[in-house]
């Protein structure tokens, strides 16, 4: 294991894929890994790019790719995508999208399932940004599912976090949830040549104004149009970017990259935190079957779920 | 005892665009429980083998229908075994006559599945001859 | 369309037949529970007059050659002119394929159909990376001008028509064909021929792909309104459902598609070029699918006549009544063909090929035996052929103009279809037309959901195909195969190298620039087209200047 994680690090790219799919799996003996690579890290730009499916969130990671690489800078990306709660099985059809850059070899696109996480990004996606940014990459992009919590966790994992709207798709301001705005340090309304686009731009810019902007920075609201125009297409993202670099280099000039750093390791701490004591605990339960048989006293109504842990927590926590 | 999700790459090859199958493959894929990435039509065997080593799969499955499969396929296996990945398992499918399987064997494919397959055989054989490594 | 009397008369003997089929049915079940069309059409046990009483006799079926056309655009019917047996053919090198031209117009064939190789289809030349392996596999290799003169060779381009089934190259295989005219002293009045050139259904279906929807139907309207001014005799667009329906949609879906993507076009046009509709429209052509169903396909066929009169007439004012015809190609369903006893394949294609002319097709491929595994043998072909030498002479459906007119079912099931197929344009229309609509992703998710279910009913035995879920045997049966090696591959390279010897490369570079300014300047690119293959350009040079001005398409994935 702690083989993959130096592999991982000199850049070879299917120790890295091994390494997360390996998280993935849950696969024993993972955090040795982990633990290897933690102390290196912190050196990539983490990029996260939300927004609802079908916004055209692949499309502009694809075109963002072609900017980061422009400045000869090296690009990681992980693109997530619902595992289907059915079959367990998943689409994952980002990468499709953003099929340019197979050859290249400062580009890693690395596509990964929910595997069920609604509660938030997936620890792999979490580690997985560690294991590209100690291959070395210059910016890490990160592409949510856009649906439920996954879309505001990323702001635990990401320097730069970047809401994509689309008109017409409902996305009234009214009806985006508080909490996206909260997050966005830059907001795209992609396919701006809809109807509605001046519209969601006004609302957008009205919101923002509304909004205390603690930090100085207040978030820009860029037009994207179709990119069946490549060439107004690939302006309009490069100057994404361009802002993009801007926030980041904010986040230094007002030493704000500590907060950032701050919120991800809480995220980590907690996370492993619950593995580390949780885990164990509901495996020895569900071993010794006290788990089943807590499960069949709540269904007969003889005790409540609060009883039972307080028992739980009793007799582990002495 | 593996706690592995099966992951598989599904690509065409070369020039050919007809992609009803490869599209209806994978719906059949995520539906048996894996995860599947396609690659869409109009892939070199370079650009495949790069996403095949990116994404940690178990399995490439081309779909070609050209007839360039002589070629094409090979090739494919050919490029993974130069990176050191021929433990990534090569099957194919599309128009195949007959006498071009065992070229085919002999270059690498494991398998190949022509036009009456079904979703499930092609799914079965898949669970029964894909393991991920460890 | 009925008395009172016949009504009545009818209820009471519909009531007694339901009686008896109830009866019947208690003691022995029918052997399936649902009965539809192979597109998961609902079909009734009977049709009778009530399902056609609303119908308004003169306004929905009419006469031959009177609108809106439901029995054909022409008065005398096959009567006057038979269907073109017109065969999509294409084979390795330009000389081979000529050879195969010569064999299928000795055969009794009246039109001739170009299958292109893959790189040439997405306009790459021999030498490019890409074509690597696919040279001359599915058609004929074609580079320069040198090979499609082979390629014609002897081919009286005066009183021949081709047809060519190119999509984004199409303006450079134009352009070679009608060079070639001049260069043998014919004038471009005297040609007559179509080219597919039909981008949005690639952007839905075929997929053979260069730049975005916008540009790509740009150029389809430079070249209709080339053929306008000078090429009166072109079908420049054969705005194409076989494809649709090939990539797994329902008969509906493909119907609506089609004559959408064809409105498509109308607006373009006017909008780009400034023309009036009737100055372009009488040379729009159609191709459809004749897939398996019998029924399906006739009714599928009537309904599209009648949904473009009524589009011609209503949304776009059309004055002309040849700007009201639908006329159509139909090929055979590809993929209802098995590679499990392909002998069978022969009784598909003659079926489908019977419901084609009797939904009145102007022009028919039929598909040989062969093709779900290989290019098609001479032997294979020449029974494709006969099929329909033999529906055409022996069979009698031409005796008489659509002959199906007036029945019960056949008028319900037009009218359904039509009616379903409305559905889908006033949706497409709603979200603001089909390069909107192609953007959304929306026929793209329709045809995969319908391709899908469709593979599930398979393997779940809900819909039969002989051979391969029902009736199925172990025995190989062994059928001559046509061989594309590669030698043709590298014959064709040799020839490409030896021919960007021998030209004049500065030539060729001014050409190349001419046409990368019309492009730049929004000017018709026809002409300087027809200048730079005259000049030896190449298929992908000029392309490639396609692809330089107006980018690349990114196919945004959708399945």
């Amino acid at each position: 294991m702690e083989e993959l994680g130096k592999r991982a690090m000199e850049g070879d790219v299917r120790a890295a894929s091994r390494l997360i799919r390996n998280i993935e799996d849950n696969i024993p003996g993972t955090n040795l890994a982990i633990k290897q690579i933690f102390p290196h890290t912190g050196k990539a730009h983490v990029i996260g790019l939300t927004g609802a499916p079908g916004a055209g969130k692949s499309t502009i990671t694809d075109e963002l790719i072609m900017a980061i690489r422009k400045k000869s800078k090296t690009v990681g990306v992980l693109a997530v995508d619902p595992t289907s709660p059915f079959t367990g099985g998943a689409l994952l059809g980002d990468r499709i999208r953003m099929l340019r850059h197979a050859e290249d070899t400062g580009v890693f696109i690395r596509s990964l399932a929910t595997r069920g996480a609604m509660g938030g990004l997936s620890k792999a996606v979490g580690d997985g940004i560690h294991v590209l940014d100690v291959m070395g990459k210059d910016d890490i992009i990160v592409e949510t599912v856009g649906v439920g919590q996954q879309e505001v966790d990323i702001i635990n994992h990401a320097h730069t976090v970047i809401v994509v709207l689309v008109p017409g798709m409902g996305d009234d301001v009214q009806a985006i949830k508080a909490g996206l705005m909260e997050i966005a340090d830059i907001f795209v309304i992609n396919k701006a040549d809809r109807d509605g686009a001046n519209k969601l731009y006004k609302e957008t810019k009205n919101m923002i104004g509304m909004g205390k902007w603690s930090s100085g920075w207040e978030p820009p609201v860029l037009m994207i149009e179709s990119v069946m125009e490549p060439h107004s297409f690939a302006k309009s993202v490069a100057e994404l970017y361009d802002k993009i670099e801007e926030h980041y280099q904010h986040l230094i000039d007002k030493n704000l990259m500590a907060d950032r750093a701050y919120r991800k390791v809480v995220t980590e701490l907690n996370d492993a935190l619950r593995s580390a004591i949780l885990d164990p605990i509901l495996e020895t339960l569900s071993a010794s079957g006290d788990f089943d048989e807590m499960i069949r006293k709540l269904m007969m109504k003889e005790s409540d779920p609060y009883t039972l842990a307080e028992a739980v927590a009793e007799t582990y926590l002495k | 005892m593996s706690n592995r999700k099966i992951r598989i790459l599904l690509a065409k090859p070369g020039l050919d665009g007809h992609d009803r199958g490869a599209k209806v493959l994978a719906r059949a894929f995520r539906d048996a429980g894996f995860e599947v990435i396609y690659t869409g039509c109009h892939q070199t065997p370079e650009q495949i083998v790069g996403a095949a080593l990116q994404e940690d799969v178990d399995m490439v499955g081309l779909s070609c229908l050209s007839g360039a499969h002589t070629y094409l396929y090979p090739r494919v296996a050919e490029l993974l075994r130069e990176q050191g990945a021929d433990d990534i398992t090569v099957v194919g499918g599309g128009i195949i006559p007959d006498k071009d399987f065992q070229p085919l064997y002999d270059a690498g494919l494991k398998a190949l599945f022509t036009p009456g397959a079904t979703l499930e055989s092609i799914c079965t054989w898949i669970q029964e001859n894909i393991k991920p490594r460890d | 369309m009925f008395t009172p009397d016949v009504l009545e008369q009818s209820k009471t003997m519909r009531s007694k037949w339901e009686d008896e089929v109830k009866k019947i049915v208690a003691k022995k079940a029918d052997q399936k529970p649902e009965w539809t069309t192979v597109s998961d059409l609902a079909i009734k046990r009977l049709y009778g007059p009530e399902d056609i009483r609303d119908m308004d006799f003169a306004k929905d079926i009419s006469y031959p050659g009177q609108y809106p056309f439901l029995r054909g655009n022409q008065a005398t019917g096959y009567r006057g002119k038979y269907w073109t047996f017109r065969m999509f053919a294409g084979m390795g090198s330009a000389e081979e394929t000529n050879k195969r031209w010569h064999y299928l117009l000795n055969s009794g064939q009246t039109g001739l159909s170009t299958a292109f190789d893959f790189p040439t289809l997405m306009g790459y030349d021999t030498d490019s990376p890409k074509a690597r392996g696919e040279c001359g596999k599915c058609g004929v290799a074609i580079d320069s001008i040198e090979d499609f003169q082979k390629l014609i060779k002897d081919i009286p381009l005066d009183t021949i028509s081709t047809s060519m089934t190119i999509n984004p190259p199409a303006t450079i295989l134009w352009a070679m064909y009608c060079a070639s005219a001049q260069m043998q002293g014919i004038g471009l009045d005297k040609i007559n021929g179509t080219i597919q050139n039909d981008m949005l259904k690639e952007f839905i279906a075929q997929k053979t792909l260069m730049c975005p929807p916008e540009p790509s139907v740009k150029l389809i309207s430079d070249t209709v309104e080339f053929g306008t001014k000078y090429v009166p005799g072109w079908n420049t667009i054969s705005i194409s459902g076989y494809h649709i329906r090939e990539a797994g949609a329902t008969a509906v879906q493909e119907l609506a598609f089609t004559l959408r993507d064809g409105m498509e076009y109308v607006e373009d046009v006017i909008k780009r070029k400034g023309l009036h509709v009737d100055q372009f429209a009488p040379r729009l052509s159609f191709f459809f699918n004749a897939h398996i169903d019998f029924f399906e396909e006739i009714a599928k066929l009537r309904a599209a006549r009648r949904i473009w009169a009524k589009a011609m007439r209503e949304r776009y004012n059309s004055q002309d009544q040849r700007s009201w015809w639908m006329r159509f190609h139909t090929q055979t369903a590809g993929c209802s063909l098995t590679a499990q006893q392909p002998y069978n394949n022969v009784v598909r294609t003659a079926v489908e090929a019977l419901a084609a002319v009797l939904g009145g097709t102007q022009s028919l491929h039929t598909n040989s035996l062969d093709e779900v595994l290989c290019l098609p043998s001479e032997h294979a072909v020449q029974i494709a052929l006969r099929t329909q030498q033999i529906i055409a002479e022996e069979t009698g459906v031409t005796n008489t103009i659509d002959p199906l007119a007036g029945s019960y079912f056949i008028e319900s099931l037009t009218n359904e279809m039509e009616e379903k197929a409305w559905d889908y344009i006033h949706k497409i229309d709603d979200m603001g037309g089909m390069v909107a609509a192609i953007e959304r992703g929306f026929p793209q998710m329709e045809i995969s959901d319908a391709a899908y279910r469709f593979q599930r009913q398979i393997d779940a035995e809900e819909k039969i195909m002989i051979g391969v879920n029902k009736y199925n045997t172990d025995d190989v049966v062994e059928i001559p195969f046509v061989e594309i090696d590669d030698t043709v591959e590298r014959e064709q390279l040799e020839r490409l190298s030896d021919l960007k010897r021998r030209r004049d490369s500065r030539k060729v570079s001014e050409c190349l620039k001419d046409i990368k300014s019309a492009c730049e300047k929004g000017d018709n690119v026809m002409p300087y087209c027809i200048e730079a293959v005259k000049n030896y350009a190449t298929v992908q040079e000029i392309c490639d200047v396609y692809r330089e001005v107006y980018g690349e398409y990114r196919d945004p994935g959708i399945y």
